[in-house]
């Protein structure tokens, strides 16, 4: 009837374990009895969970992606304390198969449910912004994509208290996934949740590559387009053809598990080194996913707040484009210890240091855009310089661990740890902080405290260098990855700053908490009044903040790079049209919760054996898939006296319509001050 | 696939010229691309099965197992239901409802077949002991084809549906560009099914 | 060559001509490579390069007289999208495989004794 579930599944003798389940439900029951407490329910329902509208499902993944941060982040600060004790004669406070766990999860959680949906959120948020368009292609799919990609989170946070979490590290190489090696639960949640959320994420892929190519508005040419969007339109090309590799490749360890096969067994013929092969045709590819629209958001913050053109427009692109395709010619310098000889490791290297080059030429376009532009220092431009500064480093330690010879000795040591947290945190995290505290207001109609994000910053980009540094250092001294205990004496002080690295790091965190509460408390002092806070040059700045649901009442007119700036300078920004028209919109639907809902059951069905609720499960999602498919009411009209209504609201807001240029508030001086007509 | 934005009928209202048939040929052009992921999906499993394809792990071999007379049958009833399903879209676009329906049938008729003699063959395998189980090569055999054949399933339940849909709704904007998707699709496993028999039985069958 | 009709929706679609070409064609070049597996005795090695021709040849008929496929300006993102995801395949499936022959190579005992190029 439950297949394998039984009462045993919940770790009741692990305290730490318990203590978190617990903390969990805590604020789990605790948002829900809120939410009760003020009736918003309905609202919820029909506001948010229901919405096809690409700004409040790109604002759902961030909420997602910034709770798994923390999740993430309390597997980290658990790592490090580990590591900081369990030295010698003591063994620490975590037993090695929980201490295995949390590192898989941790990578598996940054990885799948804080970086991605981070990424996928400031896309969603942005990206229609700023191509003039109303939507996506598919506003209907991209809820459901929001929706696999939550739920498959919630399995990872149910694995906490019912079953167990894999402890085969966040890319599951066989054959310590197989049956035979781990025969509980953890590898399966692990597998469902990633099975779960890349289709999702697959979905999105095919949705921004449609919108981006399709709905553009009229004059604005590939060439014209903002370089975020660019960068998501390469993110999502490259969406599209990894993560087909990554369902396949599950696909066949799910068969091994479920159905006895023996592609990647020991024994019966299967070949353990295929999935290292084929996850990583997938695993390359998939970190550029993560890093091309953090360099995609330097670039749009570098133009704004430097006050200038970004430097080679057509470079970057060509770079961006260049490094998306190299990133399926790399994969296997994440093996090169495995054996494949000589020759493939030369090839291998070799691509994987020309693929430094095209990167290299977007941080030149960097400094140049920065050099004789007037640079406002705003928390955007912190994360921004801190980024270009750090991840330069991380990128040098990647030239050397692109060497074969090399790598020999680097592999998985504390080396790479220390190399690709280089990339992703400076890299990729601070890419996404930046993009966070930029189109904060766009979305939600005022700005982010710039002290505490500035506080947050040091604290952040200190707290890496002390947590991370020390990992070269460990590498160099021969310190393997993953390990839960130790005995060589001088390895202990090096763990023991990486400790207090991280300390720094939560410090830092602590202060984005205080940031969001103090913003919201003072957000009438920080309101959006024009929509244009920074004297932005893209069009998600020529609208309200937060922006109407139909973003443009009139789609724009563009006529150069930079469409926005280009319509300051010839006046016709904040024109009013004659006359307003009605707006085709499509309609909320709850299609893609309620196959959230059916995925999640279906996944947890195929983790505990509970056969009948997988079926359930699945024939539910076809059915819904089928009733979506059947019914004609999915759109509607706004009519264009609504629209008139909401556009006049924004017009009284502007302080001056002849006015071009950021908001009146004088208490910063990262703004631009209203300048005369 | 089928979440569709806009509508046709209400585009005489739509001031915007937001023209009906841009919607659709996005929709189309999105499945395309799908179809694209799908090719990159069969592709790993391709990969998989080549490269374990010669690890028999001391059982029966392609030589030994598959029949090329039988493989052949279940590619004409492929290729069959491909040129049928051609027949269906020329009548969609003559508006020929009648047609159209009797051309799908057809079709699902002779993708019903395609699965049939596919899991006759799998029933009769498994049966001998040669199941996925058996080895490596075996595993890459019935999960390579086993793929195929599930899309081809998803085709044919799809196929019903459609049928349904053009009985009720009649050809209508949306269900057209349905049609035109599930003709992308169903087109698209005959392409993947060329891969298939080459790789899988002819090959296999040689080496 | 077929007629591309393209309907008000600016989807191609075929004739009857196109279909029964494509289907003759396809009938054809499934019988050589099922005829030379079966019935030739030419060398293996050619067997095998005339199978992959066939499947290739077809293929290339499937995507033109089945799902419209051509230099038209209709087409161009269609074709642009399946010759990107065809030069990703290769790239992968081709790189894999040349990764997976050589690990196999050298996971064979003798790869230890005699390395690259018979060097010891």
């Amino acid at each position: 009837m439950l297949g394998k579930l039984t009462l045993s599944a919940i770790p009741y003798d692990n305290p730490i374990i318990m203590g978190a389940v617990a903390f969990s439900l805590l604020v789990a029951f605790g948002i829900a009895g809120a939410i009760t407490y003020y009736g918003k329910w309905g609202y919820l329902w029909s506001e948010w969970l229901t919405s096809v509208d690409h700004k409040k499902i790109g604002v759902m993944y961030i909420i997602l992606a910034l709770v798994m941060l923390l999740r993430g982040f309390a597997d980290a600060i658990m790592m490090r304390a580990q590591q900081a004790f369990s030295f010698g004669a003591s063994h620490g406070y975590l037993p090695a198969e929980h201490f295995d766990q949390i590192f898989t999860a941790h990578g598996t959680i940054m990885i799948f449910f804080m970086a991605m949906p981070f990424l996928l959120g400031l896309m969603n948020v942005v990206v229609p912004l700023q191509i003039g368009a109303r939507d996506v292609a598919f506003p209907a799919l991209n809820s459901v994509s929001l929706w696999l990609t939550v739920v498959s989170a919630m399995l990872v946070m149910v694995s906490l208290g019912v079953g167990e979490f894999s402890q085969g590290g966040w890319t599951g190489y066989p054959p310590l996934t197989e049956l035979h090696f781990s025969p509980g639960s953890g590898v399966d949640y692990w597998i469902w949740a990633l099975q779960i959320s890349g289709i999702g994420t697959t979905l999105t892929g095919l949705n921004f590559l449609i919108t981006i190519l399709k709905m553009r508005a009229p004059g604005m040419t590939l060439m014209r387009m903002p370089v975020f969007t660019w960068a998501a339109l390469c993110t999502s090309i490259l969406i599209i053809m990894a993560f087909p590799a990554l369902t396949g490749t599950l696909a066949m360890l799910t068969l091994d598990r479920y159905a006895g096969m023996h592609f990647f067994t020991n024994a019966m013929g299967g070949n353990m080194m295929l999935y290292t092969n084929l996850l990583w045709v997938w695993g390359h590819p998939e970190v550029y996913i993560l890093i091309i629209p953090a360099f995609g958001v330097f670039s749009e913050v570098v133009a704004t707040f430097s006050g200038k053109r970004l430097f080679g427009y057509k470079s970057m692109v060509y770079a961006t484009m260049a490094i998306a395709f190299l990133s399926f010619t790399v994969w296997l310098h994440h093996f090169f210890t495995m054996g494949a000889g000589p020759d493939v490791n030369a090839f291998f290297g070799i691509t994987t240091m020309i693929i430094a080059v095209p990167t290299g030429v977007k941080v030149f376009n960097w400094l140049f855009t920065m050099y004789k532009g007037r640079v406002r220092f705003n928390q955007a431009m912190y994360w921004t310089i801190g980024f270009i500064v750090t991840f330069v480093i991380g990128g040098v330690s990647g030239v050397l661990l692109a060497i074969p010879g090399a790598d020999f000795v680097f592999h998985n040591s504390e080396f790479l740890i220390a190399h690709f947290h280089n990339m992703l945190i400076p890299g990729a995290l601070f890419g996404y902080f930046a993009g966070y505290t930029y189109w904060f207001p766009k979305a939600f109609g005022f700005r982010l405290n710039e002290k505490w994000g500035k506080r947050a910053f040091w604290a952040w980009l200190t707290g890496f260098y002390v947590a991370f540094m020390p990992l070269y250092v460990l590498g160099f001294m021969g310190m393997p990855r993953r390990l839960y205990h130790y005995s060589n004496p001088a390895w202990h002080p090096y763990l023991e700053v990486a400790a207090v690295g991280a300390v720094l790091v939560m410090l830092g965190i602590a202060f984005q908490v205080v940031q969001l509460i103090v913003s919201i408390k003072e957000r009438e002092q920080t309101r959006d009044l024009t929509g244009d806070p920074w004297d932005g040059r893209t069009l998600e700045w020529a609208i309200a903040s937060p922006a109407p649901f139909y973003n443009f009442a009139h789609i724009p007119q563009v006529q150069d790079l930079d469409a926005l700036t280009d319509m300051k300078e010839r006046q016709v920004i904040y024109k009013r049209p004659e006359k307003y028209e009605d707006i085709h919109m499509p309609k909320n639907t709850g299609v893609g919760f309620i196959m959230g809902v059916f995925a999640f059951l279906f996944g947890f069905a195929m983790v505990w054996h509970i056969w009948w609720l997988a079926i359930a499960g699945a024939l539910a999602i076809t059915g819904s898939i089928i009733a979506r498919a059947t019914t004609e009411d999915v759109d509607y009209y706004v009519p264009a006296a609504q629209v008139e209504r909401t556009e006049n609201e924004r017009y009284r807001q502007l302080p001056s319509a002849a006015v071009y240029g950021g908001a009146s508030e004088a208490d910063d001086d990262t703004l631009v001050p209203a300048a005369s007509a | 696939m089928t979440t569709d934005v806009l509508d046709s009928h209400l585009a005489a209202n739509d001031s915007h010229g937001h023209d009906h048939g841009e919607a659709v040929s996005n929709t189309v052009f999105g499945f395309w691309i799908y179809i694209m992921t799908d090719c990159v999906l069969f592709a790993t499993v391709f990969v998989g099965y080549v490269v374990l394809s010669h690890n028999y792990a001391g059982g029966p071999t392609g030589k030994e197992l598959f029949d090329l007379p039988y493989a052949f049958g279940e590619t004409l009833f492929l290729l069959f239901s491909s040129v049928t399903y051609g027949f269906a879209m020329l009548a969609m676009h003559t508006n020929n409802r009648k047609q159209v329906l009797i051309w799908l049938a057809v079709t699902f008729l002779l993708g019903l077949g395609f699965i049939s003699m596919e899991l006759h063959e799998f029933a009769g395998m498994i049966t001998e002991g040669n199941g996925p189980d058996r080895s490596a090569f075996l595993s890459g055999f019935f999960t390579l084809v086993g793929t195929h054949g599930a899309h081809v399933s998803v085709g044919l339940l799809w196929m019903a549906v459609m049928m349904g849909q053009v009985m009720t709704k009649g050809l209508s904007t949306r269900v057209q560009s349905r049609l035109m998707r599930l003709s992308m699709f169903w087109h698209f496993l005959d392409v993947i099914w060329i891969g298939v028999f080459t790789v899988v039985y002819l090959m296999g069958v040689m080496a | 060559m077929s007629h591309a009709a393209i309907d008000s929706t600016g989807a191609s679609h075929g004739s009857l001509r196109s279909y029964l070409t494509g289907f003759v064609l396809a009938v054809v070049l499934t019988v050589i490579p099922f005829g030379l597996v079966m019935y030739s005795d030419m060398p293996r090695e050619y067997i095998v390069y005339g199978v992959f021709a066939a499947a290739v040849l077809q293929i290339l008929v499937h995507l033109h007289y089945f799902l419209h496929l051509d230099r038209s300006s209709d087409q161009s993102w269609n074709v642009a999208a399946i010759a990107l995801t065809a030069i990703a395949i290769v790239v992968v499936v081709g790189g894999s495989l040349w990764v997976m022959i050589e690990l196999h190579y050298y996971m064979q005992p003798h790869a230890m004794v005699t390395g690259l190029l018979g060097l010891c």
